[in-house]
């Protein structure tokens, strides 16, 4: 048995505990980098390997269903590549000075990528469970890092929102073993399908438990008050890597669908349905009153995370694989965008990010030209990527046949109201003068280069778009394979 | 036993929802411990009410011995949930300090 697919959990470990005697920030700087470059170059050799059927290994030898099996298959490692994509950028930024702000950054950064790698690749829902909670404390750090009067705040009231999540979580999973008597993810669909009368009510009460802890996770309208506060108040690179933590939520939503709800014979579509139009209209009301650049970037985060719940909620595969190519340049965006915040916000020292004409910038043109870039790519006008996600959403209900007025009325208008909001945003930003200039200073390269890296992701990630929506669609069909999956996962297996 | 145990657990969860929802940090975070007790205790049940069982560890025939995973699961979500308990408590404390309230919105209210 191959213990790579343990690597992308225990190598961040390492690296967090080995970062942890240091008090000097440089020797933190070079392990850190070292043990996220290893990580990245572990998650594309996995990505590169990934076959059809997903990679299982067992913990400590134990078969499931009561051993803890990691499950990777395409679009678990796609989340792990994504996570790191993300991670490296933000990493980078921060090397250049916002990780000697407070104190234990690194660690606390290797330590969210652990529990970001173990909640993509667990195939135990308890397991799960832990991994929330270990990338939930290593993200109370970071979200406090650099302290000040607006983190703590937010700090406190995204702590205890989390904490009441994780106990609904516990709720369910008690149920749920209560009924079904295994918590591994591929043994729940059939266990859950054997059921009837008050069995059956208890697992789907679970199930709905499950899918509002996971709605909170992404940030669902109305579990999604928190999320402005929170990446708003929180350090450039930190709010970048926690572009990825809204997916957990949908990629655990995504799991759920695939793996419990098959064997119940009972959608989530009209719950996500809803959840997805009002998260998407909380969205534009929140980008059209935004006063900041950084809240407006939440803001458009949220509509991002409505459209993947309208497109979550559409029934069949071509659906999914639209939504995971929208996934990946959303994650990818929206990281870029924060970096980009913050290299903006430096060269308007008094005003920072606030959305007021100010002192004009040093580098005007090429900051104007990536905030360029990055609007278009949001606001999904061809060529870039994000023209062809939002395309591949709005064609997934007319594949099948479902109603579509919804997901299309939603996803124009917020695509006009982010694009009156980044029209405006940037013409304040670049071209009104305020103040007289400043002894402003061109922006390092450290912090310049991972926010262009992310932003002009976009541009190939259109380029490399028909390559990628074909991987993209036999994921999504992987995904779709329960029988597969539990055939991987339970039966046999070299172990 | 089953209804002793609903009772309680239901009492608990009344008890940390209505803590949960003042607007000062002690009494939202005695909530939490309040809750997490409640929840522990469904977690635990998952298992059955192990009345008259044996612990798993004990020999015994296999038929009235408890189920030990819920036991683990039980472990694992206390040790968790403790260490969260201090982490929000040194949070709140923090919070008092540096926005001089301890108002979960962190305003400066007479209190």
């Amino acid at each position: 048995m191959s213990h790579a697919l343990i690597l992308p959990v225990i190598l961040p470990l390492v690296a967090g505990v080995a970062l942890v005697p240091w008090r000097d920030i440089r020797p933190q700087r070079v392990i850190a980098l070292v043990a996220t470059l290893a990580q990245a170059g572990l998650a594309a050799g996995l990505l590169a390997s990934a076959g059809a059927a997903p990679e299982v290994y067992r913990l400590g030898g134990w078969a499931p269903p009561h051993g803890i099996v990691l499950v990777g298959d395409r679009l678990a490692l796609l989340m792990l590549g994504l996570t790191l994509a993300v991670a490296l950028g933000s990493l980078v930024y921060a090397v250049a000075g916002d990780d000697n702000r407070g104190r234990a950054f690194h660690p606390l950064f290797q330590f969210q990528l652990m529990g970001l790698a173990m909640a993509f690749l667990t195939g135990d829902l308890f397991n799960l469970f832990v991994a929330f909670e270990v990338l939930l404390i290593a993200s109370y750090g970071l979200l406090l890092h650099g302290g000040g009067g607006r983190r703590h705040r937010a700090g406190f009231q995204y702590v205890v929102l989390n904490l009441v999540g994780s106990l609904l979580f516990l709720v369910a999973l008690g149920l749920l073993y209560r009924v079904a008597g295994t918590l591994n993810m591929a043994d729940l669909g059939p266990a859950l399908a054997g059921l009837s009368g008050s069995g059956r009510a208890v697992a789907e009460a679970a199930v709905l438990l499950l899918a509002a802890v996971f709605g909170l996770k992404a940030a669902a309208f109305p579990l999604s008050v928190w999320l402005a506060a929170t990446y708003g108040a929180a350090l450039v690179p930190v709010a970048a890597l926690f572009a990825i933590m809204t997916k957990v939520g949908i990629y655990a939503l995504l799991r759920l669908d695939a793996t419990l709800l098959a064997g119940l014979d009972f959608g989530l579509a009209p719950v996500l349905h809803v959840a997805g139009l009002a998260t998407v209209a909380a969205g534009v009301v929140g980008v059209l009153a935004a006063g900041r650049l950084a809240d407006l970037v939440s803001y458009l985060l949220l509509i991002s995370v409505g459209t993947l719940l309208l497109g979550l909620a559409v029934p069949g595969e071509a659906a999914i694989g639209g939504v995971l190519f929208y996934l990946v340049h959303t994650t990818l965006i929206t990281a870029g965008l924060y970096l980009l915040v913050g290299v903006v916000a430096r060269q308007r020292v008094p005003l920072d990010d606030s959305l007021r004409a100010g002192a004009p910038l040093a580098q005007p043109r090429l900051l104007g030209g990536l905030f360029l870039v990055a609007a278009m790519a949001v606001i999904g006008l061809p060529p870039l990527s994000g023209f062809l996600g939002k395309l591949l959403v709005l064609r997934a209900p007319l594949t099948v046949e479902a109603p579509f007025a919804g997901l299309w009325l939603a996803l124009l208008v917020a695509g006009l109201a982010a694009l009156v909001a980044l029209s405006r945003a940037g013409s304040t930003l670049f071209w009104k003068q305020g103040m007289p200039a400043g002894p402003q200073r061109g922006a390092a390269l450290a912090t310049l280069a991972p926010a262009a890296a992310l932003v002009l992701a976009s541009a190939a990630l259109a380029l490399a778009a028909g390559p990628l929506n074909a991987w993209l669609a036999e994921a999504a069909a992987g995904l779709a394979d329960a029988g597969g999956y539990r055939a991987a996962v339970l039966g046999g297996g070299a172990s | 036993m089953n209804l002793a145990m609903a009772v309680v657990v239901g009492w608990l969860t009344a008890c940390g929802v209505y803590l949960l929802l003042r607007a000062r940090t002690m009494p939202v975070i005695l909530g939490l411990v309040l809750l997490s007790h409640a929840v522990n205790l469904v977690l635990f049940l998952g298992g059955g009410v192990p009345a008259g069982a044996a612990p798993p560890l004990v020999d015994g025939s296999g038929a009235d011995r408890a189920d030990p995973l819920p036991q683990a699961l039980v472990l694992t979500a206390v040790v968790i949930s403790f260490a969260m308990t201090a982490f929000v408590l040194i949070l709140a404390l923090r919070n008092r300090r540096s926005l001089k309230s301890d108002h979960v919105d962190g305003e400066r209210r007479d209190l």
